[in-house]
C-alpha cells in the first residue's frame, strides 16, 4: 500500500474576521494549500470537509469550481477536522485516489457554545438547574486529576502563559498579546480551579491540507511530508466525558489514550520519538492531562515538565507551538487541521520566530472533543 | 379565591422520573442491569455497559462521597438555564459528582459554594429543595447534595 503524503497546507487566520463568511475562510485556506504545492482545484480528485456552524463544506465548490469531484461532508464535533483528514488518508491509502484535500472552517457566534440538552437525549432538568455547561466538566476533570496526581494551580497558569506567548509569534493566531503569569493567575474564576485566561473561546478560521499518494507526491515540486498514522476513536463505557449525568464506578481510559496508542502502533514509533506536538488545549488543564493521556509523560510528571519548561518552544518536547486553542480559539471544523498545519510548518523549518530547534523530523497532533472522541496523527519528513 | 388556582399543585418535581417525590423518604431513581449489575443514573431502559434491555428501575443511596467538584462562577446561558437569578443577583454555586457506594456517581448541585468548604472524598447527603417558582406559582422541587454535618 502507498504511503500518504502531505503536499500542501493553507490556513485562513484564526480569530474574528468580520465580513468574511466561514465558507470564504475555507476557500481561502484551500487556495493557499493548492498554491503551496503548485496544483489547481481541478487537480483534486476528492475532498472531505466539515464545519459545525458555518454551512455545508461541499458548497465550497461554488467558489472553488464545479469540477465534479467527490466531496463528502464530515460532521464529528470538535474532531471534525481530524476526521476529515483521517477520511482523506483512507481514500488515498485504499488506492482509489491519489490526490485530494481535507478542509475545515467555522465561524461561531460570540460567547459560549449553545447547549440543548434534549437534543443530546438528556433530560430538560439538567439544563434547567445549571449543570449543562462544558466548562464544569473540564473543571471537574482537572480538579480530580490535581487531587490524585499533585498538579498545582501554578502548572495550569504556566501552560496558559506558554500558549499565549507562542501565539504572539504565530501569524495565523488570534490572540497575539502575551499574557503574564499574574494576569492569568488573577483573571476571574470561571469554574474552580479554572480561570478566564485558562479557557479557549469559540472563534473563526479555516484550514486545508492537500494529500497525495507517495508516488504522486514525488512528481510535485514541494518536499512532501508523510502521514505515518491517523486514527479517530470514541469513548468506552466508564470514560469520564462532558455531559455525564451518572458516571460509572468502573473507570475506562479516555478515547485519547486509545487513539494515541493506535496511532503510535500504526506509525511504528513511540512517544519518545516525537519532537514537536500539538495537544488539545480546550483549557490549560486539558493540555496538562493530555500530555499523559498521549503517552508523553507519566501522570503527575507534568508538574516537573512544566516547571522545567520541557514543553516550551526551546524545551525537549515543544507543545502547541502556535499557541494552541488558547491563542487561536476553537473554530470546531478547522481546529484539528490547524494542529496538522502547524506541525507541517515546524517539520519544514518554516516556523520563523516560533520554529523549534534541532531540525524536527517527526511531529504529533491530538484533537479531543465532545461527546468523547479523539483524533491523533503522526507526521514525519 | 380562584378555584382553578387553588386546585393547582403547590409543589412539583422538576422531572417526575428523576426521583421519588413527594415521599417521606425521597430518593433519586436509577436503573440496574440484571445482566451485568451496572447502575445508571438517571434510569434508562437499556444498559450502557452491556447493551442489555433487561434493566430494573431502582432507588439510589442518599449518602455518598464527593468524587470531584467545581464552582459555577458565572450566570449560565438561558436557555437552557431556568434559574431566576439575574447577572446582578447571581451567586456562584457548587457542582459535583457524588459517588454512591456500589452504585454510580451522580452529578448534582451542591449546597456549598466555596471551594474551601469542599474536599474530594468528603461525606455528602442528599437534600430536596425548591429550585424556582413556575408560571403557575408552583414551587419546582429539585435535588442537591450537602456535606454531612
Ligand atoms: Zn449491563
Amino acid at each position: 500500500m502507498t504511503d500518504v503524503a502531505i503536499v500542501g497546507i493553507g490556513i485562513h487566520p484564526f480569530g474574528r474576521t468580520d465580513g468574511v463568511s466561514g465558507l470564504e475562510q475555507g476557500a481561502f485556506a484551500v487556495r493557499q494549500a493548492l498554491r503551496d504545492c503548485g496544483l489547481e482545484w481541478s487537480d483534486m480528485q476528492f475532498a472531505y470537509g466539515g464545519s459545525s456552524a458555518a454551512g455545508n463544506a461541499d458548497s465550497l465548490v461554488n467558489s472553488l469550481g464545479l469540477t465534479g469531484l467527490q466531496f463528502i461532508n464530515v460532521a464529528n464535533g470538535c474532531a471534525t477536522g481530524g476526521s476529515a483528514l483521517q477520511s482523506a488518508y483512507m481514500a488515498i491509502k485504499s488506492g482509489m485516489f491519489d490526490l485530494g484535500v481535507a478542509v475545515g472552517f467555522d465561524k461561531h457566534p460570540r460567547g459560549a457554545f449553545a447547549v440543548e440538552p434534549e437534543k443530546m437525549g438528556l433530560g430538560k432538568w439538567y439544563g434547567d438547574v445549571g449543570l449543562a455547561l462544558t466548562t464544569q466538566f473540564f473543571a471537574m476533570k482537572i480538579q480530580k486529576y490535581m487531587h490524585d496526581f499533585g498538579i498545582s494551580e501554578a502548572t495550569l497558569v504556566k501552560v496558559a502563559e506558554k500558549n499565549y506567548g507562542n501565539g504572539a509569534l504565530a501569524p495565523h493566531a488570534w490572540r497575539k498579546t502575551p499574557l503574564t503569569y499574574d494576569q492569568i493567575a488573577t483573571s476571574p474564576m470561571i469554574s474552580h480551579p479554572l480561570r478566564k485566561y485558562m479557557f479557549c473561546s469559540p472563534a473563526e478560521g479555516g484550514c486545508a491540507i492537500v494529500l497525495a499518494s507517495a508516488e504522486k507526491a514525488r512528481q510535485l515540486s514541494t518536499q512532501p511530508l508523510f502521514l505515518k498514522g491517523a486514527i479517530v476513536r470514541t469513548r468506552h463505557f466508564g470514560s469520564f466525558e462532558v455531559f455525564t449525568q451518572g458516571q460509572a464506578l468502573e473507570q475506562a481510559p479516555s478515547p485519547s489514550v486509545d487513539a494515541s496508542k493506535a496511532t503510535f502502533e500504526m506509525a511504528g514509533i513511540g512517544p519518545e520519538d516525537i519532537q514537536v506536538a500539538q495537544l488539545q488545549d480546550t483549557e490549560s488543564g486539558a493540555e496538562t492531562m493530555h500530555m499523559a493521556e498521549n503517552g508523553f509523560c507519566a501522570d503527575g510528571d507534568q508538574e516537573k515538565w512544566i516547571r522545567e519548561g520541557y514543553t516550551r518552544i526551546d524545551g525537549r518536547l515543544p507543545v502547541n507551538t502556535d499557541g494552541g486553542c488558547l491563542a487561536n480559539g476553537e473554530p470546531v471544523g478547522a481546529s484539528g487541521l490547524r494542529q496538522v498545519y502547524e506541525v507541517c510548518v515546524q517539520l519544514r523549518g518554516q516556523g520563523g520566530a516560533r520554529q523549534v530547534g534541532n531540525d524536527p523530523k517527526v511531529g504529533y497532533t491530538h484533537v479531543y472533543g465532545a461527546p468523547g472522541l479523539s483524533g491523533c496523527t503522526i507526521i514525519s519528513r | 379565591m380562584n378555584q382553578r388556582g387553588a386546585a393547582k399543585a403547590l409543589h412539583k418535581p422538576i422531572d417526575p422520573k428523576l426521583f421519588t417525590w413527594p415521599s417521606s423518604n425521597p430518593r433519586l431513581l436509577g436503573s440496574r442491569c440484571n445482566n451485568c449489575g451496572t447502575t445508571s443514573f438517571p434510569s434508562q431502559t437499556s444498559c450502557p455497559r452491556c447493551c442489555s434491555e433487561d434493566v430494573t428501575p431502582c432507588e439510589l443511596a442518599t449518602r455518598g462521597t464527593l468524587w470531584s467538584f467545581t464552582i459555577q462562577g458565572f450566570l449560565p446561558k438561558s436557555p437552557p438555564y431556568a434559574g431566576e437569578e439575574t447577572a446582578a443577583t447571581f451567586q456562584p454555586y457548587g457542582v459535583g459528582y457524588v459517588e454512591l457506594p456500589d452504585q454510580v456517581r451522580v452529578v448534582s448541585r451542591l449546597k456549598v459554594s466555596s471551594p474551601e468548604e469542599l474536599e474530594i472524598g468528603m461525606d455528602m447527603e442528599l437534600v430536596f429543595e425548591p429550585f424556582r417558582v413556575d408560571e403557575d406559582g408552583a414551587e419546582i422541587i429539585s435535588y442537591a447534595f450537602r456535606p454531612v454535618a
